[in-house]
Parts: structure tokens; C-alpha cells; sequence
């Protein structure tokens, strides 16, 4: 945010702030944990509203449930910004002080009357109104979002139109206040930080604009770094089609399985000429490849660091050898880098770190091994041995006179999602997780539990009535680029027009055959959150048929 | 809040009675039907608002109970969507009291009480012919299986003490319906059961004390704490107000709170529940607490066994209740009351309704009291039958919609009470010396009794005496002074024991009945006052018989939480089992040394009062009455 990629606020700041907008996140389920910190900030008083098209578990933990149309959030953010502003609300002096762009940004917002936000997000005008005034007149208020604000073609924009709100009222830059993607693993946000982006070196150094970097870098390594920015991952599944590129090393991730329109995918991987993938386990991505390279899991079986949602850079130990010939995975990239010409040694993990606190000097250069040991981990950015860390970002912002530079407002506007229902495909589908099953099950669907019931399409009660489905029956679901079957499963926390379900049992109902191959252009991320759909009944002629097979 | 609803649906009668309860449902979200616009947007049910509710789940539960006779799963499921409530967690309180049923259970049932103090009266037999012609107590099986009950359908079950021991033996009657209806009967006969067992069964008024009115028998110039009793209209504001009422109340608005509180202190007044806590100084901490609101809880859950005497200070003199309440509220900043009355006192409880009603009306209760600025009312809760609740933390938990299970302490509830917030907790009896104190100034009542044991004391006389009943004295009468107060012993018979404080007291023997009545004498006689019962046993009474009962009634009641109460009162019924049984392992020696470990395991580790004397009353009958001592040497 405002050039760091990482939420602002510490865990300890959830528990004691006055205000939560929980938007598109199904924490309850998909963040247990931070959740938990959630619940502290509840029992002490924190209110919460939930914005979600379905009403989630987290949903039911809040004072307010806002049911919006998938794919509306900028319309709603909008409106709440517009009344905000005419509420007198705005913190002007905040504004004046630390931002750019408001007197553009207030025009932007002024068509996004309450009549138009609740035509646009369905969401009734006087819980809107109500929503934006307590967040507005909060003393403490934070904006904490998942992959229902990202897995949208228009992502980028959800997330600068909370951005808005947030300098909109001030609510960033102090404690119990800001804007705060929830990671969906543990490590995530140091994926980020090594600089596993396409546009981003080490410590968010950007890499087309930041020039001294680039030298300083480049200098120490004796290369030539580029200043253009690599491919995200839709980029390269679009590359790989048009054979621009051929070769890929996959480390980690199925995306077989993960990716939106797998038809798509499944032919871009197995188009390649060379596909190399190093993993824990084989996986159906892995299964296409040339080469799998058998790797340690980073967990448990191999030292190193992770950063939470809360920036805290904290150590972890390897506790057992890993099994056969599985290897480290820096001894892999190591050995590898050797047959490629690029001799990095042998280096232990604490060296590779300590690599990467000379070339992120301001980011993480305090933050020696000892260091996270002795504080229990370190929240970025920590440049020198003697800072704590920061528990939230952007304090400068409140500085008078500021320092650096002003945090940007960006005018953004409502696009509702590529596919809209129609005749043929009359309902909406959207995805998400369950609290029992993690992604494409690679590391859960080996589990016991009594909550696994398998991949079921959920509707709502008055869609399986209208369809004559029961609960339970088996049904088919029917998109523009696939089908698939699954059991019904009637869940009174969906409206009718909308089905969800999730890709935690590829297997069996690989749902990314339904969704879109829609993404945003600015990062690339797909649009799992919305795709249109039927649904029909199955006759009996049809699965006797479908059994043979 | 995660809620995983049952599948099963409330019958409209269900739904009925919690919507008169709650009110109808505002969305879907809450229990209403399905397909608004606005539902399909938006919610407000899950958050701090709804969580609030929480304490209105034992009410709810209670309304389908009266409703219907009992809670099906459906309509357990309907109160949680209502109040937002898990259903694991609801189930919980649904089954931890006993006047709750979650299996079908008849509209009807009679609840007979074979407590000790009935045990006096004959309820053994009673309970023998009601089974030989109505049939064993339980109406269904134990899985369920009989779920088809009649509407006109009716059973009967057994009930610890129902405070009913001046009338014993005794029995309580609860009608479900539309119009529920409930009584106490006492003194009652299998034919009388019958009656109320048959299809035919109407009843009339919705409340009703069978039997004759009760005035004291004492002279009025003895009494304090009675004297409005049998003669004095309960129903009658003016009448209250006519007999000195309400001129406490004046004369605590004028003299302030801090005077209020100096007098009750200069008073000595001690709790009257059992535990014997200064009132004045608890008074004091709570009025000095800066955490607000501060809640006053006045504790009528009268259910230590033998017990009887708040219900007939409710009863008859219900507006003395709400006055003492009015100003304890005064003097310690309270704006909320609870009385939280057992469930079995229908009447006191619709006297006190009725009182409060009458109070509201005539600007004695709400926003401004007497035209002062007073701010101040009162909500009953009605108990479900747990004796546990009577504790003075576990009474914050029944009120806060939970398992009556006490808290740890401390923190003491005049820090952390009712709701988190500082509460003052005093019984019924205690509270109403208050307007005396105001009156006579706390030294008059200082004056009376004892210099450590100050005021008078209503002794609940029950057993075997010729007038069973509640007499009011000073502190020091002796025992035997009180027996004789009640009519002494029924010609030609011998005294036998006599249980002082209810079955966490302890029994006393015949030679022992000169011991003066005060905290400080009977401590130093190692037994106590407890509530003020003194149960008269007398040569036609089984020992045995009345220490089994005692047991069974702490392992029933035992609430479960904590291991030395919830194991010991089972391992202490099991050994008196095997010793009347002569069952005995490794002897009666070894049986006895088990009992004194289980036992003071119990007193050592117990979270709570009831633990903590569950061996009391056993403990003196083999160690005080030597009832378990093989005669002159020889095996019993």
C-alpha cells in the first residue's frame, strides 16, 4: 500500500480498534486465527460489518451483514465515500496534510448517490448510509479485505477504492486504524517480500522505477538487472499459448488445478517443450511435468523465515529430516544455479537471509536471525539493528509537514463482472473456501474429518425449489467453458440467483472448469468471484449412463 | 456468533409462545420467513446487539415449557435463531434444570415432593399409593420412544423440597397450555394427587395456594419481620403503605445514601441466606465501585431444603420486598434489580408481579421514584428447579442465560457480579430489615439479640412439631425454646435430632437443644444456622433414611463442574448405600474413613457452598448423632 505490499495494522491492533469493515473475507473460516484476534476486539467492543455476498460465518459474527451483488464493491465503497463527504465527515485536515487527488476524487464519487448504491450492490440505502457514518465517526477503524476484493477483474481497483475510504476518514497511520489484506498462507507476505512479484525486487523495490536499486543490486551480483517488469501468472498462461514462452519452473503451486478455466491451463502446461515442477507431493500440475524435483517441506523440514498477515518476519526450524530423496529447497536452487553457470556456493538459509538485509537494507536490515529469535519475530520494515519493528504503517503520514510523499486518493469506478447471468445462464457463481479443506487439497484432502463432505454446489433454498432439487442430489452445472457435476447442498445463507462453491476437491468436481478467464489487467489476478451458470437436474437415464463410464 | 441449526422445526404452539416472549421476528435471520428483499441484503443479527439477548434464553426456554410441557428440538432450535444462541449451547441450559423436560413430557404433571421435611409427613407412603394407582413416574421411556401424550394426559414425579415443609407433605402442580397454570398443595393426599392426575382435571384460577390462609402464631408484639404477615391485605398498596410502608423509603431519600448505608452498617445486619455477610459492608464496597452500571440481585431462590420463610415473606408481604429492594438500589447506585425466585413459588411470584405492577403504577418503581429522580425497577426471573442457582455466582449465570454453575472467586460479585458489573447479592429476609433499620435507626436493631448476632431471625420449624411453621425470634433463643414455640413434640413422643441449616447444616442431639441461636454460638458448637431451619425429628423417624435423602439430594444437585463435588457426592451416596445395605468393603471402619476423605475433599476442593457441605449433615450424624456406631460393640 502507497508502494508496500502489506497490511498496515499488527494483530494486537484488531482487538482494540472501534470499527472493522470485514470486506469480501470469510475470516471466520479461511483465517481462523486472525479471526480469533477479531473475537478478542468483539468481546472488547469492536463492531463489525461484514460485506460479502453470502452470509458467511463471519457474516453471522457481525452487528452488520451488507449482502452485496458479487462483484459490486467499488459501487458500494463509492457511496459510502460520497456520503461521507456530504456528512461533513471527511477529515479535511488529514486530507490537506497527507493525500493527493481528493478534490478529483470527491468529483469521482459524486454520481454514487444511496439511490444508485443500492440499485448497483442491492444492499438496502440506510444500511449504507449507516455503515459509512460509523466508520467515519469511528475513533479507531480498519478495512481488512481477502481474495473476495482480488479475485475480481477489476481487483486493483477494489483495493484502491478501500484505500479511498480509509484517507478518505483519516483511518490509516494510527494505531487501531487501517487497511489490511488478510494472507491466505502463512507466507504469503514474504513471497512479497523476497521479491517473488513480477515488478518488485527484493524489500518492494520496484524495478522499473526505483534506477538506484537496480544498480546497487545489480552491482553486488554483477548483472544487469532489467528495469521492465516479468509476467504475473495470467500473463505467462496467455504466453505459454501463444508459444512465447516454452519452458517453466514451478515451484509450489499446482496451478493445474488452482487457475480459473483449467481447460485453458491444462493446454498451456501441456503445450510447453519443458516443464519442470518442485514440490512436496505429486500433484496433478506435477503430473504433466518433464521433471518433479522431490523437495523438503519448507515447514518443518528446512530452516528459514515467514511473514504474516501482520508483517512480523518470524523463524522457522527444521524439526525432521525430510523422507527419501527429497532435498532441501535452497540446496535444489543451489545446485541448480551451478549447472547453470551461476555458482552461489552451498549457503545455509541464515546466509541467503542475511543476502537479502544488504539488498534491502531499509526493509529488513535489522532483522538478524538473532534478532527474531530474542523479539519472537519482527515486523517490517526494521532498517537497522536498534528498531523494534513497526506495529503500523504510514505514521508519517500524520506528520506536519508530511514526510515523503503524499498518499494518493484514485478514482475508481464501478464495473460489474465480465460475465453477467442471463437466460441460458442464469446464476451466479462464486467461489471461496471452507474452514476444513485448504485450496486444491494438496495438503488437506489426505485428512479425516467429519466436516469434509466432499465438493457440493450450494444454493439457495428458493433455487433449489424452483429447480426441484433436493438437498443432496446430484445436479449438474453447466458454464460456457465446462461442466461438471456435484450434490446439491440447500444453504440458507445463499439468495436466490447465487451458487458457490469451491476448488478444495479438483478431483472429483473440478470447479475451475466453470470460472472465467477473465483477470485484471493490472495484476493479473483471475476473477473466480463471479461467472455465470445453470443448473440442471440430472435424469436417471443420464447418471445409470454416467456410471458405466 | 457460529450457528448450526437443527434441522428440526418449532411447532406453532413453540413458536407462539417464545414470539409473546420476544416479540415476532424481525428478518429471516432471526427465525422469520424467508424471501424479503431486504433479508436477501442485509443483517443485523449475529453482533453486539443480538449477544445481548443472551440472557433471555432461560425465559424463552421456560415459555415453551409452560407453553407445551416441553422443549423439542424444533423449538429449542427456534429460541436459538431468536436469540442467536448455538444449539449445543442452549441444549446445555435446557438440560441442566430439572423443570425443564427435552422428551415429551404431559401437560400435566404433579410434582411430589419426598424431601426430608415431607419425609416427616408421610411422603413415603403418599408417593407409594399415587404409584400403586397411577403408575411409576416416568411417562416416557428413556429414548424417547413415547412421544404420542394426550393433550388431557398428566404424570406425576418426584421433587426435592419445594418449600412447602410447614405443610408436608406437599406437591406442585404445573399445566401447560395457553393459560398455564400452577399450584402448591400441601398438606396433600394420594387422592388429592389423583385428582389432579385425572383426564378430567380442570383447574380453575391460574395460581392458587390450597389450604388455609397463615398467620403467624405468635403475638404481634414479637414480631418484626412478620408482623404485616396474615394480617396486613399482600395485595393492597394502600394497606402497605397504611402499615408504615414506604416511610423507609421517604426517610432514605432524605437521609442519602452514605447515611443509608452508615445505619445498616451500625445495624450489624448479617445475611440471612447462610453465609452471614455483613450487609452493610458489602453494601459499601459495590456503592464505591466506579465500573457502572451496578446491578442489586435479591436472591429468592429459596431451595436449601427445610426452608420455607422468604417464600412467605413473598407471599405476604410482597410490597416489603419491593420497598427494601428500592432502597438497597438507593444507597448503592443500582438502576436494575433482579429477583431471581425459585420456580416452584407460583404464588409469591405472581404477588410479586402483581406488587411491582402496582409500585410502577404509582411512581414507587421507574424513572422517578416518589417525584425524586430515583431511577430504578425491578425484573423477576423465575428459577428451573436448580438448587445450585441459589448460590450467590451461580445466580448471575442462571440470570445471564447460562448453566447455573458458580463462578470462581474472586473476584467477589460486589466487583465483578451480574453481567461483569458490580452487583449487590442479598437474600430475601435480609433485605427486608432494611426499612426497619431506616425507621428504628440501625441501633435499635443492634440492640436486639446478640452483640455479634444482632436482630431477629426467622426460624423455618418443620418435622416433627405440632405447628410446623415460620417463627420469628431473637437471636440467642435457644433451640429448645424455638421447638417449644412450634407446639413442642406430638404427645408421647421423644426428640430424636434436630437438623440445624438445612441439608448443608448439621444434626444436633436431644442433649444438645439448649444451644443458643446465633452465628457465634452455634460456630462454636461446630453446626450452624445456614438458612434457619430447624427440622424436628423425633423417635418415630429413620436416621438412615433421612441421611440417604440428604446425599441423594447433593449428588442430584450437584451441579458437575468441579470433580471433588461432582464424584464426591456420588461416592458418598454409594458408601451410605453399602453401609445400610451392609454391603460393606474392607468393613464399617474403612467405609467410614472413606466417607471423611471423600468428605473433606469436598470441603477442601470444592468451587462452591454446596461441595463445600455436602458432608456437613453426614458428617454429624456419624460423628454427632454416632448413627452409624455398632451397638454396645456388635456388628449393626
Amino acid at each position: 500500500m502507497f508502494g508496500a505490499g502489506g497490511g498496515t495494522s499488527s494483530y494486537r491492533e484488531v482487538e482494540e480498534t472501534d470499527v472493522v469493515l470485514l470486506w469480501g473475507s470469510n475470516a471466520r473460516e479461511t483465517h481462523p486465527i486472525w479471526f480469533h484476534h477479531l473475537l478478542k476486539g468483539i468481546r472488547n467492543g469492536t463492531r463489525l460489518y461484514v460485506i460479502d455476498p453470502r452470509r458467511t460465518p463471519s457474516a453471522q459474527w457481525g452487528d452488520v451483514w451488507m449482502g452485496l451483488h458479487v462483484g459490486s464493491d467499488i459501487a458500494l465503497s463509492n457511496t459510502m465515500a460520497r456520503e461521507i463527504i456530504h456528512a461533513g465527515l471527511a477529515d479535511e485536515k488529514f486530507i490537506a496534510n497527507a493525500t493527493a487527488g481528493f478534490e478529483a476524487f470527491r468529483a469521482s464519487v459524486e454520481p454514487y448517490t444511496l439511490e444508485f448504491g443500492e440499485r448497483a450492490t442491492g444492499v438496502p440505502a440506510d444500511v449504507i448510509r449507516e455503515a459509512a457514518l460509523t466508520y467515519a465517526r469511528a475513533d479507531k477503524a480498519m478495512v481488512c479485505w481477502t481474495l473476495g476484493i482480488t479475485e475480481h477483474h477489476t481487483a486493483v481497483d477494489n483495493v484502491l477504492a478501500l484505500i479511498n475510504l480509509s484517507l478518505l476518514t483519516g483511518h490509516v497511520g494510527r494505531w487501531g486504524c487501517g487497511c489490511n489484506p488478510l494472507r491466505g498462507q502463512n507466507n504469503v507476505q514474504g513471497g512479497g517480500d523476497m521479491g517473488a512479484i513480477p515488478n518488485k525486487l527484493p524489500g518492494f523495490q520496484d524495478i522499473e522505477q526505483d534506477a538506484e536499486a537496480r544498480t546497487r543490486i545489480g552491482n553486488r551480483w554483477g548483472v544487469t538487472i532489467q528495469p521492465t517488469r516479468g509476467r504475473n501468472l495470467t500473463e505467462m498462461l496467455h504466453a505459454m499459448s501463444r508459444r512465447e514462452l516454452t519452458a517453466l519452473f514451478v515451484i509450489g503451486e499446482n496451478p493445474a488445478q488452482s487457475d480459473a478455466d483449467l481447460h485453458h491451463v491444462t493446454d498451456a502446461l501441456t503445450g510447453l517443450d519443458h516443464l519442470v515442477v518442485q514440490e512436496i507431493l505429486l500433484t496433478k500440475t506435477a503430473e504433466l511435468a518433464h521433471v518433479v524435483l522431490p523437495a523438503a517441506a519448507s515447514s518443518v523440514e528446512g530452516e528459514g523465515t515467514v511473514t504474516n498477515s501482520e508483517r512480523r518476519v518470524q523463524r522457522v526450524r527444521k524439526v525432521v529430516d525430510p523422507p527419501g530423496d527429497a532435498r532441501d529447497e535452497l540446496w535444489i536452487l543451489a545446485e541448480l544455479a551451478k549447472r547453470l553457470g551461476a555458482d552461489f556456493g552451498d549457503p545455509t538459509a541464515e546466509q541467503v537471509w542475511n543476502e537479502f538485509r544488504v539488498v534491502a537494507p531499509d526493509f529488513a536490515g535489522g532483522m538478524s536471525y538473532a534478532r527474531l529469535e530474542a523479539l519472537g519475530g519482527i515486523q517490517w520494515p526494521c532498517p537497522d539493528e536498534s528498531h523494534p519493528g513497526e506495529t503500523f504503517l504510514h505514521g508519517r503520514l500524520w506528520e506536519v509537514p508530511r514526510r515523503g510523499r503524499a498518499a494518493p486518493f484514485s478514482v475508481v469506478h464501478h464495473e460489474p463482472p465480465v460475465e453477467q447471468p442471463d437466460a441460458e445462464f442464469p446464476l451466479v457463481l462464486t467461489t471461496g473456501r471452507r474452514l476444513e479443506s485448504y485450496n486444491t487439497g494438496v495438503q488437506t484432502s489426505g485428512y479425516e474429518s467429519p466436516l469434509h463432505f466432499g465438493e457440493t454446489l450450494d444454493i439457495s433454498p428458493e433455487d433449489a425449489a424452483r429447480l426441484g432439487i433436493a438437498d443432496g442430489e446430484t445436479v449438474r452445472i453447466r458454464s460456457r467453458r465446462g461442466a461438471v457435476t456435484a450434490p446439491a447442498r440447500v444453504d440458507s445463507s445463499l439468495r436466490a440467483g447465487m451458487v458457490f462453491m469451491t476448488l478444495h476437491f479438483p478431483d472429483e468436481v473440478a470447479t475451475n472448469q466453470l470460472t472465467i478467464d477473465a483477470s485484471d489487467p493490472k495484476s493479473g489476478t483471475a476473477e473466480f468471484k463471479a461467472c455465470a451458470v445453470r443448473v440442471d437436474r440430472i435424469t436417471e437415464r443420464e447418471l445409470a449412463h454416467e456410471g458405466h463410464h | 456468533m457460529d450457528i448450526r441449526p437443527v434441522d428440526a422445526e418449532a411447532t406453532a404452539d413453540e413458536r407462539a409462545a417464545v414470539d409473546a416472549l420476544l416479540g415476532a421476528p424481525r428478518s429471516s435471520w432471526e427465525g422469520g420467513a424467508r424471501g424479503t428483499a431486504r433479508d436477501a441484503h442485509t443483517a443485523n443479527v449475529g453482533g453486539h446487539d443480538s449477544r445481548a439477548l443472551r440472557h433471555l434464553l432461560l425465559p424463552a426456554l421456560q415459555a415453551v415449557q409452560a407453553r407445551v410441557g416441553w422443549i423439542s428440538e424444533g423449538g429449542l432450535g427456534y429460541v436459538c435463531e431468536r436469540l442467536n444462541v448455538p444449539p449445543a449451547d442452549a441444549w446445555g441450559v435446557a438440560t441442566f434444570y430439572a423443570l425443564l423436560s427435552t422428551a415429551p413430557r404431559p401437560k400435566r404433571v404433579v410434582h411430589i415432593c419426598d424431601d426430608i421435611g415431607c419425609k416427616a409427613h408421610g411422603a413415603d407412603a403418599l408417593i407409594a399409593a399415587v404409584e400403586k394407582t397411577a403408575g411409576p413416574m416416568h411417562a416416557h421411556a428413556p429414548d424417547h420412544s413415547r412421544v404420542s401424550i394426550e393433550d388431557d394426559d398428566a404424570t406425576w414425579m418426584r421433587t426435592p423440597c419445594i418449600g412447602m415443609c410447614d405443610r408436608a407433605p406437599a406437591a406442585f402442580v404445573q399445566q401447560a397450555g395457553q393459560q398455564p397454570r400452577e399450584r402448591l398443595l400441601g398438606p396433600v393426599t394420594a387422592e388429592d394427587v389423583n385428582v389432579y392426575l385425572a383426564r378430567t382435571f380442570a383447574p380453575a384460577a391460574p395460581v392458587e395456594l390450597e389450604g388455609p390462609a397463615w398467620v403467624p402464631r405468635q403475638p404481634i408484639d414479637q414480631l418484626r419481620l412478620l408482623r404485616r404477615v396474615g394480617r396486613v391485605d399482600p395485595i393492597s398498596l394502600d394497606a402497605y403503605r397504611a402499615s408504615l410502608g414506604y416511610a423507609a423509603l421517604e426517610k432514605a431519600l432524605a437521609m442519602g445514601a452514605d447515611a443509608v448505608i452508615q445505619e445498616v452498617t451500625t445495624s450489624k445486619l448479617m445475611g440471612r441466606g447462610g453465609a452471614a455477610f455483613p450487609t452493610g459492608r458489602k453494601w459499601d464496597t459495590v456503592a464505591r465501585q466506579p465500573a457502572l452500571p451496578h446491578y442489586l440481585v435479591c436472591n429468592a431462590d429459596e431451595s436449601e431444603p427445610g426452608t420455607f420463610k422468604d417464600r412467605v415473606l413473598m407471599e405476604h408481604d410482597p410490597f416489603a420486598v419491593i420497598e427494601s429492594m428500592t432502597i438497597a438500589a438507593f444507597a448503592t447506585g443500582c438502576a436494575r434489580g433482579y429477583i431471581y425466585i425459585r420456580g416452584e413459588y407460583p404464588l409469591a411470584t405472581a404477588r410479586l408481579q402483581d406488587a411491582i405492577g402496582e409500585a410502577r403504577a404509582h411512581h414507587l418503581l421507574g424513572e422517578n421514584i416518589l417525584g425524586r429522580g430515583l431511577a430504578f425497577d425491578i425484573e423477576i426471573r423465575r428459577g428451573g428447579g436448580a438448587y445450585i442457582c441459589g448460590e450467590e455466582t451461580a445466580i448471575f449465570e442462571s440470570i445471564e442465560g447460562k448453566r447455573g454453575e458458580p463462578r470462581n472467586k474472586p473476584p467477589f460479585p460486589a466487583q465483578v457480579g451480574l453481567f461483569g458489573r458490580p452487583t449487590v447479592v442479598n437474600n430475601v429476609e435480609t433485605l427486608v430489615n432494611v426499612p426497619l433499620i431506616l425507621l428504628e435507626g440501625g441501633a435499635a436493631l443492634a440492640a436486639i439479640g446478640t452483640a455479634q448476632s444482632t436482630g431477629t431471625r426467622l426460624f423455618c420449624l418443620s418435622g416433627h412439631v405440632q405447628a410446623p411453621g415460620v417463627y420469628e425470634a431473637p437471636y440467642g433463643t435457644t433451640v429448645r425454646t424455638a421447638i417449644d414455640m412450634a407446639g413442642g413434640l406430638r404427645p408421647g413422643r421423644t426428640l430424636k435430632a434436630v437438623l440445624l441449616g438445612g441439608a448443608a447444616g448439621t444434626f444436633i442431639r436431644p442433649d444438645e437443644i439448649d444451644l443458643k441461636l446465633t452465628h457465634e454460638d452455634t460456630r462454636a458448637a461446630n453446626t450452624t444456622l445456614g438458612s434457619g431451619v430447624i427440622m424436628v425429628l423425633d423417635d418415630t423417624a429413620d436416621l438412615h433414611d433421612y441421611v440417604l435423602r440428604i446425599a441423594a439430594f447433593f449428588r442430584d444437585e450437584s451441579c458437575g463442574q468441579c470433580v471433588p463435588c461432582r464424584v464426591g457426592t456420588v461416592r458418598q451416596e454409594e458408601a451410605l448405600h453399602r453401609i445400610e445395605k451392609r454391603r460393606l468393603r474392607g468393613g464399617l471402619p474403612a467405609e467410614l474413613a472413606l466417607l471423611d476423605e471423600v468428605g473433606v475433599a469436598m470441603k477442601d476442593a470444592s468451587i462452591c457452598g454446596l461441595g463445600q457441605t455436602a458432608y456437613a449433615a453426614v458428617e454429624s450424624a456419624i460423628k454427632r448423632l454416632r448413627l452409624y456406631d455398632p451397638p454396645h460393640g456388635a456388628a449393626r
